[in-house]
This record gives C-alpha cells, structure tokens and sequence, in this order.
C-alpha cells in the first residue's frame, strides 16, 4: 500500500458541490432537482416513443391509427347519423379530441409507469416523478402530430380559425399539460399502494369524457337545462371543460352557426368574450398550477415507501 | 482532507405487511385488517468516508448493507438522518443497473449515463471506451433482454467507471463477471484508487475486501459494530458471524480464541528458503473438534496460500492448546508478509476463532528472482 500512497493523485472536491439525502426533502429541494434533471426527461420521452413502436417504420403512423378511428367513428355517429346539424362538425370534434386525447393518454399511460419501472426505481435515483411525466412528454409528441394533421384539416376545408383567439393556445396548453402532468404524477404514486386503481381510474377517465364536451356541444344541449337550476358551475368544475372549450373556440371559431338540417341558429359554443376567455384560462392556469404544486407535495409523501411496495 | 459521504445518524424502517392487501378493493372489503409491523434494518449509523478512501462494508445476509448503499444512492430515503455527498457519484446495486429490456445496449448506456446526470454528448464522448471496456462489441446494438446476465453487468460496470464519479459504490456485482472480467474490473477499481476516488464496496469475499480496502465497516442486524483498520474488521466480522450462528444453531463453539503466535526463537524474521515454525497458542472453554487453518498474505493483500482445512483436524480441550505449525521451506522472496490463522469446523465451512495478521513475517532473500516466490527455474538452450 505504501508505494500506491505515494502515486495517489489528490482528487481536488473542496469546491464540488454537495448532496444531501435526507428523510424528507423539501418541495423547493425537489423542484430544483426535477428542473436539473431535464435532460433525463428529454431521453426517457425519446426512449418511451421508441419503445412503443420500436422497428416499425411507420411508428408514428400507427401512432395515430386510433385517434383518427375514434375521430370518424365519432363524426359518423354525431354527424352523419345523429344528424346533429353542426356544420363543419369534424372540425369541432378533432379540436377537442385532440386536448381529450394528451389528458387520456397520459393518465392511462402513467397509471402503472412506477410499477413497469420498478427494476429502474430500485437501483438508480433519480427523481420518480420524471417516469410519469416522461409518458406525458410522449404524448405532447404526439398531441403535436395531431395539431398539425388539424392544421391540414382547416386547410383542406378551408375553415378559418379564430385569429384573435390564437393567442389563448399556449396558455391553454400549458393549463392541459399542468393538469395532465399533475393527475398522471398523482396515479402513478398512488397505483404502487392500490394495484387495481388502474381499473377505477379508467371507468373514472370514461364518465369524465362524457361530461367533457368533446362529441356534443355543451351550450346547443345540456347548458339550458343546468342553467334554468342555477346548477351550470357544476358542470365547469370539471377542469377539462374550459380548455376543451378554448381549443373549439380558436379553432373552429364560430360560437352560432345555421343548422345543415334545419337552417335555424345553433349555439355551439359560451358565448363569452375575448377577454372573458383570458380570464378563465388565467385562473384555471392558476389552479392547475396549485394543483401541481401539491401532487408533488403528495408524491414526495408517497415516493419514501416505493421501495418497499415494489 | 474534504468528506465525500458524510452519514449522519441514518435510521431506516420498513413496514413488513403480514397480509398484503394490495389492492383497493381488498382494502375496502378487509379495513383494518392485515397487520404490520415495523423491522429496523439500519440503526443509527454515522460515518464519514474522506476523499480517496476505499472502504469495504462487510455483515452477514440481511445486515444492511445493502439498504445503507442504497441510502447513500439516493435510492432509499432514510426514516430520520442524513447523508451529505460531495462530487458525483456512479452505483451499482446488486445485479444490473435498471436497464430497460426492450431498448438496445447502445439506447441503454445513453439513458443510463443520462440517469447518472450525463448529457448525451458526455455519453457520445466516452462511448467507444464503454463498449471496449465491457467487450460487448456487435451486440452493443441487440437488444439487452437478449443479454446473458454476465454481458449485462459489464455493460452496466463499464457504464458506472467510465462516467468519471468522484464516488464509485458497488454492492457486490462483480461475482458475475467470468474470471477475466473480474479481474478487468479489479484492476479498474485500482486505478480508481491511485486516481484518489472515493470507493464503496459491498463483497461477501474477504480476500477482496483485504486486497482492495484499508479500513472496513461492518454491520450487524442494522448496527454499525466496526468502523477501522481492515484487519480487525476482517476479525469482528468473522466474530459476529459466527455469534449469530451460536444464537440459532446453539452448536458448543463458544469461547475459542487464539491468544497468541510465537516462534522459538521470539523472531519472525527468516532467510528465504529456510524452514519455520510457530506455537500457536489457543484458549477453548469447551473440548472441540475442528480444523486449522493458515493463510499466507502479501502486503498488497494478495493470498500467497491457504492450507487444506480438511486435512488438519486438531482436537481442542477445555483450557489452553497449542498447535505448532511447521513449514519445511519458505520459498518467498524479500518482503513482508501476514500470517492468519484459524479454527473451523468439521465440515471446514464454519470460521469458528480467526486471528487476522496473527504474525508478520519478514523474509530477506539474496538471489535476483523478482515477485514472490522462488522457483528457481534451470534455464538451458537446447
Ligand atoms: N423493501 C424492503 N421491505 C422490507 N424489508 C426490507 C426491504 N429491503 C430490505 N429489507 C430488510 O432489511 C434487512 C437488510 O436487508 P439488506 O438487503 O440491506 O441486507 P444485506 O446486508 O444487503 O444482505 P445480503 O448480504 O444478503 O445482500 C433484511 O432483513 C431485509 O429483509
Ligand atoms: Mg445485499
């Protein structure tokens, strides 16, 4: 040993920076590690996708084989057979599939994420809630795949979007993906204690589809009725209801349109004003992020006992 | 000279369910049902490791070392304590890293780097060095749940001494490798010692911990019960090993020591070459018959002999016994060397007394061979 001691070179770390690993870091703590950690969540959303449709060329493609089926299944049921009137309806319906589809995905993909993991959370640290948020990164992806096969819609049909409205898309966005990160994050702590939540949260997913106006209009259908109880705020307690709404307001912009079958006017969509739209994305943004702030609050009170659930 | 790992009073408890109810519907069909219990696997251990240490945790199955590694990782988070970490650190925790199966290696080591907080252009840099050291070659591109379990721990070891850590911990990964492998893997762990890394290993092999380590922990049912030099590290382990077994198996091996080593003539110096002999004095409380054993070690730790345990039986008596050591010849070159000695049982598995460094031996030699032993080779051209 005495003629290694000699040869050791003297690793300089007085000025590395130091870690600690402590019972229950603080929220502030764990943001900042979340936040230096990005560029693993760059990798796990590239290796997600790849795992999804590793060699398959046509990944991508495949990718987005359901979300057009459920569109024209869809517009076929409410359009065509329905006949519910709305002129340009799948504008309308691909507009809030697409919101619909990055909120579904996430939640559902991130249901059993920790689980999947388990081999990864028990040998490296890292912070846990970057695999739930890495199948959100995922569906952003293809969110903006489906935004820009919209976009060739609105081309194709040539509809104008509501240009003043645009500005509200990425606040909007934002909102969706805080919300989607937020439910997802929760899931996936609270799937390692309770197995079959995946199934509760799947029937929960479905009920919350319907009472999200994705495939009808909310103002041409239920909106009379809920006001004349003075119960219409319940029906905007459901969070995905205001950005699903904002999203139909840019995009298929009109909020009356003539009925195809009847010629009488359809309210599609609230009547609110421009600056009415600003307000409700603004404080719903304002909650959303609340509410991220305290999943990962509850997160960090679920992630201590992983290990012994996994 | 700076810590690296500063631990401070780190208590772990695990919640042991004696009926699972794992899933939503069973909890709310059974409330309150199912019992548990909290089992402490780590207690109150504080240490701290300075830059450049390499320190080797030994304990029995289920001691804790693998939960206090963990800790350290970043894994686990401890129910009260802390643990402060200078520099980056690389781990490698029992069999693997976490690979994901369905990505290929190449996919792998760069998540894997980008896991230890590397950026992908840092992986991309030291890529080739990663697949040279862990001798995958073409199957750096199949995917890794077509590994054999010895490809995939070198895929990892190579990954984790390749990113550069200042700290490199490692829970006894290295007995998959094959022979060749492993000592790749030892020399690495040498140059990471002489580069003054900071080095944490977990190994049930003591002729690796004494040939790498310079000072030991070692845990006990969750206790740190040693923190030293590695000699008595060796020894408190071999104590405790066998002290647990006396509690479950009750066998009569209590109370076997060896007190002391001595040579006739008081002097542990010897010409190579020449003969020796030892007394090796030991104190039984009860009548036990058993195995000695001798090991020969170099200074750098490396093991030079071992004799057979099954072909030494002695019968101990209550009291005091000696047993004499002859060695006929000592072919050993200049240098210093350890002698262990030891009780074991019939069945040679069991360490029952062992005396770590029980004597230094120190041998001049005249001749010009270089190494450790003379063989003294008659060299003639044909
Ligand atoms: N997730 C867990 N949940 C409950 N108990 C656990 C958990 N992990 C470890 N333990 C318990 O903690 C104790 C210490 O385990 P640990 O894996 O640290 O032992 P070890 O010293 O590494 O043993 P070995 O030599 O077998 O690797 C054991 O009794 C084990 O049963
Ligand atoms: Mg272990």
């Amino acid at each position: 040993m005495s003629e290694l001691a000699s040869a050791i070179q003297r690793r300089d770390l007085s000025d590395a920076p130091v870690r600690t690993v402590s019972a229950r870091p603080s929220l502030r703590g764990r943001l900042a590690n979340l936040w230096g950690r990005r560029e693993l969540l760059g990798q796990l959303v590239v290796s997600d996708i790849r795992v999804k449709y590793k060699g398959s060329a046509l990944g991508l493609f495949w990718s987005m084989l359901a979300p057009a089926m459920n569109l024209g299944i869809y517009y076929l049921v409410f359009s065509v057979f329905l006949k519910n009137g709305v002129p340009n309806f799948v504008i309308y319906l691909f507009s809030g599939l697409i919101v619909w589809n990055m909120f579904f995905n996430s939640v559902i993909g991130s249901t059993t994420v920790v689980i999947a993991r388990a081999g990864l959370v028990k040998k490296v640290s890292f912070p846990r809630e970057i695999l739930a948020l890495s199948t959100v990164g995922a569906t952003v992806v293809y969110f903006f795949v489906q935004l820009a096969v919209l976009t060739v819609f609105l081309v194709l049909l040539g509809h104008q979007p509501a240009w003043s409205y645009l500005p509200l898309l990425p606040v909007a966005f934002v909102t969706l993906y805080l919300l989607a990160a937020g439910v997802s994050v929760l899931m996936s702590g609270i799937t390692v204690y309770m197995r079959d939540m995946a199934h509760l949260i799947e029937v929960l997913l479905q009920l919350t589809f319907w009472l999200t106006p994705v495939v009808y209009s909310y103002e041409n259908t239920i909106a009379p009725a809920l006001a004349r109880h003075g119960l219409s705020w319940l029906y905007f307690v459901n969070p995905m209801t205001p950005i699903v709404m904002t999203f139909q307001r840019i995009f298929y912009g009109a909020t009356n349109v003539l009925s195809t079958n009847t010629g009488q006017v359809l309210h599609v969509l609230p009547q609110w004003s421009l600056a009415h739209f600003w307000v409700v994305n603004l404080i719903l943004l304002g909650i959303v992020g609340i509410f991220y702030l305290l999943v990962e609050y509850l997160f960090g009170r679920l992630e201590v006992n992983f290990e012994s659930e996994l | 000279m700076v810590n690296t790992i500063e631990v401070q009073g780190i208590f772990k408890e695990f919640v042991i369910h004696h009926e699972r109810h794992q899933s939503l519907k069973e909890r709310l069909l059974h409330p309150g049902s199912g019992t548990s219990e909290k089992f402490r696997a780590l207690e109150n251990i504080s240490f701290s490791i300075a830059a450049g240490e390499t320190v080797g945790i030994l304990g029995h199955n289920g001691s804790g070392k693998s939960t206090l590694l963990k800790t350290i990782c970043g894994v686990l988070a401890p129910t009260t304590g802390e643990i402060k970490l200078r520099g980056t650190l690389a781990a490698l925790l029992e069999l693997g890293a976490g690979f994901q199966p369905e990505l290929s290696g190449r996919e792998n080591v760069y998540l894997y780097g980008a896991m230890l907080g590397l950026k992908r252009k840092e992986v991309a840099a030291i890529f080739d060095e990663i697949v040279d050291f862990s001798e995958i070659g073409k199957f750096i591109d199949t995917q890794v749940k077509f590994y054999s379990s010895g490809m995939y721990v070198r895929l990892a070891f190579a990954v984790a001494v390749n990113v550069d850590p200042d700290i490199l911990v490692v829970d006894e990964v290295l007995a998959v490798g094959d022979e060749r492998f492993r000592a790749k893997c030892m020399d690495r762990i040498i140059r990471f010692q002489r580069e003054g890394r900071t080095i944490l290993l977990v190994t049930h092999d003591a002729d690796q911990v004494r040939r790498l380590c310079s000072r030991t922990i070692v845990l006990n049912r969750g206790e740190l019960v040693f923190d030293g030099p590695t000699t008595e590290g060796l020894k408190v382990f071999r104590e405790h090993l066998h002290a647990s077994e006396d509690s479950t198996t009750n066998s009569a091996n209590e109370n076997i020591e060896i007190t002391s080593v001595t040579t006739p003539s008081g002097t542990f110096d010897v010409r190579s070459g020449e003969g020796m002999h030892f007394d090796v004095a030991i104190s039984s409380a009860k009548a036990y018959a058993g195995h000695f054993v001798m090991e020969l070690h170099s200074r750098r730790g490396e093991l030079i002999s071992r004799s057979d345990a099954m072909t030494s039986p002695v019968q101990l008596k209550p009291g005091s016994n000696v047993v004499g050591i002859d060695i006929a010849a000592l072919p050993l070159l200049d240098g210093v060397y350890d002698l262990n000695v030891g009780i074991v049982d019939e069945i040679g598995q069991n360490v029952l007394a062992w005396s770590e460094k029980a004597a230094t031996i120190e041998v001049a030699y005249d001749g010009r061979e270089q190494g450790i032993i003379e063989i003294a080779p008659s060299i003639t051209q044909l």
